[in-house]
């Protein structure tokens, strides 16, 4: 180890101990996992992974994703601008309750947001017989996986968005730009990558969720059975190779997108410098 | 005094606004719409768990929590992160003295290491266990000839919630003891301090409120985690159900009060935890702000 002098004790005892503790805990299991992987041929990989059922759970998982990342991406805009920038009764309220998804455990999340939509729920019984169905469809499966990447667009943007120097706002409105013309060329290009980290951390959040969209889809096979949930009934069936195909697919997916979310937040950095 | 001068600035700024802001009409509606958002997504779903938990009134409320299956997944969460969290914390101490204090070659890789299990489904992590430690897996064999029981037992729940929490207090603290440095370490040492006398009265007082952070984010995932603990639990009633698995099997009974009451108390740890961190953040902005004004009175 390329240790500069440093006086302070202990570098090799905790060194020591985050190794070991990393290794048996985090190391292990992936090793586990990737060599059952590696044990299966390619062949029979391609087989397991790519069943009609489980492209169907991959449209779904992708897709509901992509659409819940979008939904944050709009909603939390706005939600962050309006934390930033008015005064209202109960922002800091709101404000501290934007954390809310995370603290609140997916099963309670999947379990009341089921409730709120089903026929005769809060929401469900204005929204059902206007055909919007939250309960039990790929829509619903959207709903949670919303509720719970609620909170990532709105904290990657907040500091962005209380950092913005007004001067420049003043600039564009003294050289006669509109409000929407100032938004649009002035502030949005430097919201532009704090939205899409949030967007890609709420995409790959929602890619592994479980919790909350077992309680709200209804899981019914080809319609509403999202990719994890596969894995769980293949585990069940004691198809362990199946349900390990289905894992490195995942796996191999959300490495991609730490991949990028990494990118992108050093742009973000290079951004505000 | 310094409250006269933020009144003339805020009064000064004012008018030099005028064209940074929405019209009064832009203004309410985005609020409008934001705060409706707020309404469907949070407050809402919040409200629904404690109403449908009391939707059958206080008796049944308490005997669906007495009963002795949901006490047994009340009493089998407690134990889990009674083991989980200190085992955590004892790892985020040690990971982030040896990260933040000294320097050495791959560090940048141990962070994203330890970061790891945040991007794994929880559904794969759970998996992961059962590869190993399952009857297929590479150590079942040797675990039967033993005896010994971690897939579909506590210690595989354990294990799984461990895996879950993995980061939280280590990526607290990381920051925090990197932003203090080591000087006030070295000063206790010359003074003649002994290591462990230099962590306890000098690092830990230091750091302590990102500790604290750490631990209640840690201890909150830690009693709600369910995809990776629902695939090592086995779901024997009144052994290995902890209270988010308890909840799903109340509903899948069809007996949602039941549920909801369960649920409740999770709802109520969240709030907790929102609460607690919400306090944190605000004397963390207070002692900045104080240290801000103490720099400009004594420039």
């Amino acid at each position: 180890m390329a240790k500069r002098f440093n006086a302070l004790p202990g570098f090799g005892l905790t060194f020591g101990f985050t190794l070991f503790y990393l290794s048996a805990l985090v190391l292990l299991p992936f090793a586990g996992l990737v060599i059952r992987a590696c044990e299966l041929s390619w062949s029979d990989f391609w087989r397991l992974a790519t069943t009609e059922r489980a492209l169907a759970a991959y449209r779904l998982t992708f897709g509901a994703s992509l659409a819940d990342a979008v939904a944050n991406a709009a909603f939390g805009t706005l939600l962050a601008w309006v934390l930033v920038r008015y005064e209202f009764p109960g922002r800091r309220f709101i404000d501290a309750m934007v954390d809310f998804p995370f603290a609140l455990p997916t099963a309670v999340a999947g379990l009341t947001l089921s409730n709120l939509f089903a026929a005769n729920g809060w929401l469900g019984r204005y929204l059902v017989p206007l055909g919007i169905k939250g309960a039990f469809t790929p829509l619903g499966v959207v709903i949670a996986l919303t509720f719970v990447g609620m909170p990532f667009v709105v904290r990657t943007l907040q500091p962005v968005m209380e950092n913005l120097e007004r001067e420049v706002e003043e600039a564009a409105a003294t050289l006669g730009a509109s409000r929407l013309r100032t938004f649009v060329s002035v502030i949005a290009p430097s919201l532009m990558p704090p939205i899409l980290t949030g967007f890609a951390l709420a995409f790959a959040r929602a890619i592994g969720e479980y919790g909350s969209v077992v309680f709200i889809s209804g899981n019914q096979p080809f319609k509403t059975e999202i990719a994890p949930y596969l894995i769980v009934i293949r585990l069940e069936e004691y198809d362990y190779t199946g349900a390990i195909s289905l894992a490195v697919v995942l796996l191999a997916f959300s490495f991609v997108l730490l991949g990028a979310i990494n990118l992108l937040e050093q742009w973000s950095s290079k951004f505000q410098k | 005094m310094a409250g006269d001068i933020k009144i003339r600035t805020r009064a000064a700024q004012k008018p030099s606004q005028r064209g940074t802001e929405e019209s009064p009409v832009m203004k309410w509606v985005l609020i409008i719409v934001a705060l409706g958002f707020c309404l469907v997504f949070l407050l809402l779903p919040l409200a629904n768990v404690f109403a449908q938990a009391f939707s059958k009134g206080w008796t049944y409320y308490l005997r669906s929590l007495t009963e002795p299956d949901s006490w047994a997944a009340i009493r089998l969460t407690l134990i889990v992160a009674a083991i989980t969290v200190p085992l955590n914390v004892m790892f985020g101490l040690a990971a982030a003295w040896a990260i933040a204090k000294f320097d050495f070659r791959g560090k940048s890789l141990l962070i994203t290491l330890i970061d790891l299990p945040f991007s794994v489904s929880p559904v794969v992590a759970g998996l992961m266990f059962v590869v190993l430690f399952g009857l297929q897996g590479f150590f079942g064999k040797w675990l039967q000839a033993y005896d010994v029981k971690i897939i579909f037992a506590v210690p595989g729940i354990v294990l799984a919630t461990t895996f879950v929490t993995f980061p939280f207090v280590a990526r607290e603290l990381i920051p925090v003891m990197q932003a203090t440095g080591t000087e006030q370490e070295q000063a206790a040492l010359t003074l003649g301090a002994n290591g462990w006398q230099t962590f306890w009265h000098v690092t830990l007082p230091s750091v302590k409120w990102g500790l604290i952070y750490g631990i209640i984010l840690c201890n909150a995932r830690a009693m709600g985690e369910f995809g990776a603990v629902s695939v090592v639990s086995g779901h024997i009633a009144g052994q290995t159900d902890t209270m988010p698995l308890r909840v799903q099997k109340l509903y899948e009974e069809y007996n949602a009060p039941a549920a909801f009451a369960v649920a409740s108390l999770l709802a109520l740890l969240a709030l907790l935890t929102l609460g607690i961190k919400t306090l944190l953040e605000w004397r963390q902005a207070r002692e900045y702000e104080k240290a801000q004004r103490a720099q400009a009175d004594n420039p």
